[in-house]
C-alpha cells in the first residue's frame, strides 16, 4: 500500500507541476490576479505530494519491504536504522527523487515567502519552477521509477554498497542538492526576467539570497564529500579530479561569479546581462552534473548502475534546458537596457576580473571533463586527464585569482585607487613575504611553489583581515569607537571577509598537504614499531569483531612521541558477506590541524598485515577553509539588506515601478 | 576615459586572460594526458618504456604473487594477450583474481608494467567500465560478468571476507 500511495503522490505531483507550469502564465498575459496566484497554492501542494512520496520511499526502506525492487536491491534487514534512511538516497532512484524533493522543496519556499515579489515575477519564477520539476518528474515515473514491486518477494535485501554505508551519505548528498537544485532558483528569476523583458536592481536583490543559500550548501556539500572520500576511501586523497566531484565544483565555480556580479548589479545596476547569462549557465551545470552522475556515461566511484535510456531522458532534459534559456537569453537580451558606468580600476572593475578569472577557471575544468569524452566518442580512444592537467591549467588561475582577491573589497565603486589600496595591503603583503620566508627556511623538500603558495594564502588572510581593521578603524582609533564601529558594520562586510579569509584558509592546507604529507607503507608484525614524523606508532595486535552486518577485522595501535602515550587507534577492516565486498575504514588522531592516518591492507598468513600510515600535515585546513567561508555566507545572508523577505517596497503602488 | 575606452579596456582584458587559459590548457594537454591501453593494444602498438598510461584488463587468475615489503606481481590479460604487472603497495579492497582491474605507470626496459597506481575505483558491478568497453568491443566480454557478484551473494561466499 506505501508504496502504491506514494507513486501515486508523486504521479498527482506531476499533474500539479503541470497546471503550475501553464495557468500562472495564462494568468500574467491576462493580468488576472487569481490565475496568476494558482502557482502559489500549486507549489506547496507540489512541494506536499512530494514530500509524502518521499516519506513513503523511506518508510519502505525503514520497514524493510523488499517486495518493492529498490528496497530489495539497496538494503538489509541487519542494517543499522541510520543506513536504512539514508540508503534511499544511496541509489539512483532514491536519489533522483530526493532531487526532485529539494526543488519542491524551493519552490514551496518561494511560494511561501515571496510576498515582497511583484505578482507576474512569482508568477512567472514559479512557472518555470514547474517546468523543470515536470521534466523530472517525468524522467523518474518514466525510467526510475522508485517504488516498482516484484512479483516474488524475496526473503532478504542486497544491501546498501558498503562504501556508503557511513554517516557522509547521510549529510553530503542533501547538502550538495540543495546547493545544485538551488541555483534552480536563480535560473527561474533569470528566465523569467527574460519572459518579462523586464529587469533592475530589485532583481538583483531578490535573487541574491536564494544564490547565497544555494553557494553555502553547496560549499558545505562540495568539503564535506570531499572529507569522505578522505577518511573512507583509506588512500588518504581527498581531490580526485574526478568528473563527479568536477560536476559539483563547477557550479560553484560558476555560482560563486553570480554571487559577485549580481552584488555589481544590486548596488550600481550594471552587468545586468552577464549576471543573466551567469544564472542560467550556473543551473546549466547543475543540469550537466546530473546528467554525468546519472547517465552513467563516466566511470567513477558514484556511478550508480547504468541504464542508457536514463541516459538519453536526461540529454534530453538537458538540451532542452539548455538550449531553450540560451535561444531566449540570445533573443531578448540586447532588449534589456545597459546602465552603471565604471572605470576600469573600481570595484566593478574587480569584480569583473573576479568574474572573468572563475568562469574560465570554470571553462577549463568544463574542458578537462569533457574532452576525454568527447575524444573516446569522436576518435574512439580511452584517456583520462588527472591532476597533472589540472595543476598546469586551473591552479595558475586560482593563484591570479587569489592575488585580486584582497584587492577587490577595498578599491571603492566606480573609480578606485590602485595605489592606495595597494599601500594600505602592504602590511598583509609583508606578512606573505615573511610566511614564505619562514616556510623556506623550515622545508625540507618539496616544490619550491609551496612557500610561495603559503605566502599567498597568508596574503589573502591578511587582505580580509586589513579590510575589517580598516573599516573599524582599529589601531587608529579608541577601542570603543572601534567596538562601536565594529557593531555597526554590515554583516556583509564581515561575511566578504570570512569567506576571502576562507580560502586563503584552504590553500594553506591544500599546500602542506600535498607538500610535506609523508607517508609509510609496508607489512607490520605484532609489536612492531613504525616511525613517522616524530611519532612510534606500534602495532599492539590484531582481533576480530561481528558488527550488525558486517565482521571486522581490526588493529590496535598505540601512537606515542617523545615516550609519552598519545592515543589508541583502532583502524580497521570491514567484510560485508551479503555483497562479498570489503571496505577500509580508516583511523585518523588529530593534532591540531594535522592529522595522523592509518588504514589497514591485507593480513598475511603469518599474522603479520599490511599497513599504510601518513602524516597529514595542517590537512584539517582543506576542510575549516570551506566552513569559514560557508560562515562568511551565512553571516552575509543574515544582513537586513539581503534577508529574505526583509525589504517591502511601499504599500501604495498598485503595480511595480517601471524598470529603468 | 571614455566609453569606447573603458569598453575596450575590458574586452581587451577578458581576451587576455581566454588567451592566457587557452595556452595553459594547450600546454597541459602536451604531456599530462594519460592514455588507456589493453594488453593487446600495448602490444600490437610497441607503447615506448617510460611512457604513461593505464593499462586495463583481467587480473589473470592465478597470476598474483606476493613479494617481500609489499612488492606484488600479477598478469592483465584481456583474452588476446597478457602483460605482467609489478607494483609495490597496498592492493585496493576490490582488487580480485578474475576482475577487472586499471593499474597506472609505465613500462620498463624488460616489457614489465611498473604500476605506480592500481586504482581503488569500482563501481556495484565490480568491472570498471574502461574495462568493460574493451573487452567488449573485442568480443571477450561474457554477459556473466554483470551477475557474478550476485551469484557469489547467493552462494554466501565469504570471498575476501577473511583477509
Amino acid at each position: 500500500m506505501i508504496a502504491e500511495s506514494g507513486h501515486y503522490a508523486l504521479v498527482l505531483a506531476l499533474a500539479l507541476a503541470l497546471i503550475q507550469s501553464v495557468v500562472p502564465l495564462i494568468g500574467a498575459r491576462l493580468r488576472d490576479a487569481a490565475l496568476m496566484n494558482v502557482a502559489r497554492s500549486t507549489a506547496l501542494a507540489q512541494l506536499l505530494f512530494v514530500g509524502a512520496s518521499f516519506v513513503a520511499l523511506v518508510m519502505l526502506h525503514v520497514n524493510s519491504d523488499f517486495s518493492v525492487a529498490n528496497v530489495y536491491e539497496n538494503s538489509h534487514s541487519m542494517k543499522p536504522l541510520l543506513y536504512k534512511i539514508t540508503g534511499v538516497w544511496g541509489n539512483h532512484e532514491g536519489s533522483m527523487l530526493l532531487w526532485v524533493s529539494i526543488l519542491a522543496l524551493f519552490g514551496g519556499l518561494v511560494a511561501a515567502f515571496g510576498n515582497n515579489l511583484p505578482m507576474s515575477l512569482r508568477a512567472h519564477v514559479l512557472a518555470v519552477q514547474a517546468w523543470i520539476a515536470s521534466a523530472f518528474y517525468l524522467f523518474i515515473l518514466v525510467t526510475s521509477n522508485p517504488f516498482l514491486r516484484i512479483a516474488s518477494p524475496p526473503i532478504e535485501g542486497r544491501d546498501l554498497n558498503p562504501v556508503l554505508q557511513d554517516i557522509g551519505l547521510a549529510v553530503h548528498p542533501p547538502m550538495l542538492y540543495l546547493g545544485y537544485v538551488g541555483f534552480s532558483i536563480s535560473f527561474s528569476f533569470a528566465i523569467a526576467a527574460l519572459m518579462e523583458g523586464r529587469i533592475d536592481a530589485a532583481w538583483a536583490r531578490w535573487v541574491r539570497p536564494w544564490t547565497l543559500m544555494a553557494w553555502i550548501f553547496l560549499t558545505l556539500g562540495i568539503a564535506m564529500g570531499s572529507y569522505w572520500a578522505y577518511y573512507e576511501l583509506g588512500w588518504g586523497g581527498w581531490w580526485f579530479w574526478d568528473p563527479v566531484e568536477n560536476a559539483s565544483l563547477m557550479p560553484w565555480l560558476a555560482g560563486t561569479a553570480l554571487l559577485h556580479s549580481a552584488l555589481v548589479m544590486e548596488k550600481r545596476n550594471a552587468l545586468k546581462v552577464w549576471t543573466i547569462l551567469l544564472s542560467i549557465l550556473t543551473f546549466s551545470l547543475s543540469l550537466l552534473g546530473t546528467f554525468l552522475v546519472r547517465s552513467g556515461v563516466i566511470t567513477s566511484v558514484h556511478a550508480f548502475a547504468t541504464d542508457p535510456t536514463r541516459g538519453v531522458f536526461i540529454l534530453l532534459i538537458l538540451c532542452l534546458f539548455i538550449g531553450g534559456s540560451l535561444s531566449l537569453f540570445a533573443g531578448r537580451a540586447t532588449s534589456l537596457k545597459q546602465g552603471g558606468l565604471f572605470a576600469p580600476i573600481s570595484r566593478e572593475g574587480a569584480l569583473v576580473l573576479n568574474n572573468l578569472l572563475l568562469t574560465v577557471a570554470c571553462a577549463v575544468v568544463l574542458f578537462g571533463t569533457l574532452y576525454p569524452l568527447a575524444m573516446e566518442m569522436l576518435a574512439d580512444f580511452k584517456m583520462s586527464v588527472g591532476a597533472p592537467f589540472y595543476n598546469l591549467t586551473f591552479a595558475p588561475l586560482f593563484a591570479l585569482l587569489l592575488l585580486a582577491v584582497p584587492f577587490g573589497p577595498m578599491l571603492a565603486w566606480k573609480r578606485g585607487d590602485l595605489l592606495g589600496v595597494t599601500q594600505r595591503l602592504l602590511a598583509a603583503g609583508v606578512a606573505g613575504l615573511v610566511a614564505v620566508a619562514i616556510a623556506w627556511g623550515w622545508a625540507t623538500g618539496g616544490s619550491t611553489l609551496a612557500p610561495l603558495a603559503i605566502g599567498l594564502g597568508v596574503f589573502v588572510i591578511g587582505g580580509a583581515v586589513t579590510d575589517i581593521v580598516e573599516r573599524t578603524g582599529l589601531v587608529r582609533l579608541p577601542f570603543a569607537t572601534v567596538l562601536h564601529r565594529a557593531r555597526g558594520l554590515p554583516r556583509s562586510a564581515w561575511g566578504t571577509a570570512f569567506a576571502h579569509a576562507g580560502l586563503g584558509v584552504a590553500l594553506i592546507g591544500i599546500v602542506c598537504e600535498t607538500t610535506w604529507n609523508s607517508e609509510y607503507i609496508a607489512t607490520m608484525k605484532q609489536s612492531e614499531v613504525a616511525h613517522i614524523a616524530g611519532y612510534d606508532v606500534k602495532l599492539d595486535g590484531l582481533f576480530q569483531r561481528q558488527g550488525p552486518n558486517y565482521r571486522e577485522m581490526i588493529a590496535e595501535f598505540n601512537v606515542s612521541r617523545d615516550g609519552e602515550t598519545l592515543s589508541v587507534m583502532t583502524p580497521s577492516k570491514r567484510s560485508f558477506t551479503t555483497r562479498g565486498s570489503s571496505t577500509t575504514e580508516a583511523a585518523l588522531l588529530t593534532r591540531g590541524a594535522s592529522q595522523l592516518y592509518i588504514s589497514l591492507g591485507d593480513a598475511t598468513a603469518e599474522g603479520a598485515i599490511a599497513v599504510r600510515i601518513y602524516h597529514k600535515p595542517l590537512v584539517l585546513l582543506i576542510w575549516w577553509g570551506p566552513v569559514l567561508m560557508a560562515f562568511g555566507g551565512v553571516l552575509s545572508l543574515s544582513d537586513r539588506r539581503l534577508r529574505v523577505g526583509a525589504p517591502k517596497p511601499a504599500r501604495a503602488k498598485p503595480r511595480l515601478q517601471p524598470a529603468e | 576615459m571614455t566609453r569606447k575606452q573603458r569598453r575596450m579596456t575590458i574586452i581587451g582584458g577578458s581576451l587576455a586572460v581566454l588567451a592566457l587559459a587557452a595556452g595553459l590548457v594547450l600546454n597541459a594537454l602536451r604531456d599530462s594526458i594519460v592514455f588507456f591501453s589493453t594488453p593487446t593494444m600495448v602490444a600490437e602498438k610497441h607503447v615506448a618504456p617510460g611512457k604513461r598510461f593505464r593499462l586495463g584488463g583481467l587480473v589473470q587468475p592465478g597470476s598474483l604473487q606476493r613479494g617481500d615489503n609489499l612488492a606484488v606481481t600479477f598478469e592483465v590479460a584481456d583474452g588476446n594477450a597478457k602483460l605482467p604487472v609489478a607494483y609495490k603497495g597496498i592492493l585496493p579492497d576490490l582488487f580480485r583474481e578474475g576482475q577487472g582491474v586499471v593499474a597506472e605507470g609505465a613500462l620498463d626496459a624488460n616489457g614489465v608494467f611498473k604500476a605506480d597506481t592500481v586504482l581503488a575505483k569500482h563501481d556495484e558491478t565490480y568491472m570498471p567500465k574502461d574495462v568493460a568497453d574493451a573487452l567488449k568491443k573485442q568480443g571477450h566480454w561474457k554477459d556473466d560478468y554483470e551477475a557474478k557478484p550476485a551469484a557469489t551473494t547467493a552462494q554466501g561466499n565469504p570471498q575476501g571476507a577473511v583477509r
